[in-house]
């Protein structure tokens, strides 16, 4: 059956919809959705073909967006988002993420939830925020933002979660307890004999490379990693990136040793690309290397950043890449990041791009 | 008789009249701008609204509780909490604050 592909946009007025064939040649725009609220967040279900999307307005709240036609139209739901009486309200909805148990909702301030009738209710897992470390958590740039979901595909219980700044944090008991997962990963804010504690680092993002349910990466504040053993320890593969500092880290849909990062030039100066001359660096052995990727992106006064959630790969072969940028542009590349074309322009600054296939 | 109808009366809800911003009917197709109900208390009032339009009470109020912190409640002129009174004829005005950017 003929299939196309949808990329998901959260932007800072609404969500939108890219949509395009399976050759990845032309594509469609559609939005704003989510009543041009901001939207951190949008993902696809490619069992169900559902779109949620997170997000919070300042004057009406956090809510997931749901939309069950492939966005002509919307329902949206905050019940059961709250840490109840007397507990800060929560301002936005962060991260989504779906698991074999349901649709899980990071959130600001920093906390957990799940749904298991598809959006209409919220449960707080309640155990992430009765971990000791949590007083001592502390808002970013961003906030005190709950920003990446990584269930394990192959063992339900288990899940990472990243807080800035509070750093990694593991559960193998469905939520029940967490432990934090930051040792190897620095912060250069502490005093040097301080820069690798237990929790407190600002990641910027996590994620798990496919087929290999121990090996994560990390993009941080302060460096580039990976672990091999589900984040017990993490070593740094920054050697080699033209910077330190960036937001996603996202790998290969299929190869475990091929990841894609936009290394920003440093976080005090500026936080756009190195040089404002645009690239996606990629590895293709974990890590070892790194080679930069240009062809057919801007590389005369780009002063863009991309944010933590994005940028994504599509499931096809060859692997689609695809990154928006703080200008409200999409670039995307269908053939594994060799060469680029610009998709869309002009967007609101783009905080998320995910992508869902669904039969045409 | 006359004893149960002033009875009646006295706990009845007051009838008052609920004016809501253009940006909240968005979010609730089918919802009209001026709504006329029956309420004694601007919370029992947001709880009404979200019997007919559920969903509108976490829209209105965060669980601290409170109405949210970049909405304004206005009833027969002056600005409410959630424990302000309505009168038999109040007109209430939920107002979004200016907010944005």
């Amino acid at each position: 059956m003929k299939q196309k592909i949808l990329i998901l946009l959260g932007t800072k007025k609404g969500a939108f919809i890219v949509e395009g064939d399976a050759a990845r040649q032309t594509w469609h725009l559609r939005g704003p959705f989510c009543a041009a609220w901001p939207v951190n967040h949008v993902v696809g279900d490619a069992a169900t073909g559902t779109i949620y999307a997170g997000g919070g307005n300042e004057w009406f709240g956090p809510a997931v967006w749901k939309s069950t036609d492939l966005g002509e139209t919307w329902t949206h739901s905050s019940e059961g988002l709250s840490y109840g009486e007397g507990e800060p309200p929560i301002k936005a909805v962060w991260s989504l993420s779906s698991a074999t148990d349901g649709l899980y909702a990071g959130v600001e301030p920093a906390g957990l939830f799940r749904t298991t009738d598809a959006g209409q209710s919220f449960e707080h897992i309640s155990g992430l925020r009765d971990h000791p470390t949590r007083p001592h958590w502390q808002p970013g740039g961003g906030g005190l933002i709950l920003h990446t979901i990584v269930p394990n595909p192959s063992e339900t219980s288990q899940m990472w979660i990243a807080i800035s700044t509070g750093g990694v944090y593991y559960t193998a008991d469905a939520g029940k307890t967490w432990t934090p997962r930051n040792r190897g990963t620095r912060n250069d804010y502490m005093p040097d004999d301080q820069k690798y504690p237990e929790f407190g680092q600002c990641v910027h993002s996590i994620a798990l490379a496919p087929g290999m349910p121990n090996r994560l990466y990390q993009q941080n504040h302060c460096g580039m990693y990976r672990s091999d053993d589900g984040g017990l320890e993490w070593v740094s593969i920054e050697a080699g990136l033209p910077s330190t500092f960036g937001f996603p880290a996202t790998p290969h849909p299929r190869d475990p040793e091929t990841l894609y990062l936009v290394p920003l030039n440093g976080d005090v100066l500026g936080r756009y690309v190195p040089d404002a001359k645009a690239a996606v660096w990629r590895t293709k052995d974990a890590g070892a290397t790194w080679e930069a990727k240009r062809s057919g992106l801007p590389q005369e006064n780009v002063f863009f950043g991309v944010l933590r959630q994005a940028m994504a790969t599509d499931p096809l072969s060859p692997a689609g890449i695809y990154f928006g940028t703080t200008t409200g542009a999409l670039y995307g590349s269908s053939d594994e990041g060799e060469r680029w074309k610009l998709i869309a322009e002009n967007l609101p600054v783009i905080h998320s791009v995910e992508t869902l296939v669904v039969d045409a | 008789m006359a004893a149960k109808k002033e009875n009646t009366d006295t706990q009845a809800p007051a009838k008052v009249t609920v004016v809501l911003p253009r940006a909240l009917i968005d979010l609730f197709p089918g919802a009209p701008k001026d709504v006329e109900l029956a309420a004694d208390t601007v919370r029992d009032m947001i709880e009404e609204l979200n019997t007919r339009w559920p969903g509108m009470r976490d829209r209105l109020s965060d669980p601290t509780p409170s109405i949210r912190r970049h909405l304004n409640v206005f009833v027969d002129g002056r600005r409410a909490n959630l424990m302000t009174g309505l009168r038999p004829g109040s007109r209430i005005y939920i107002l979004t604050a200016m907010s944005g950017g």
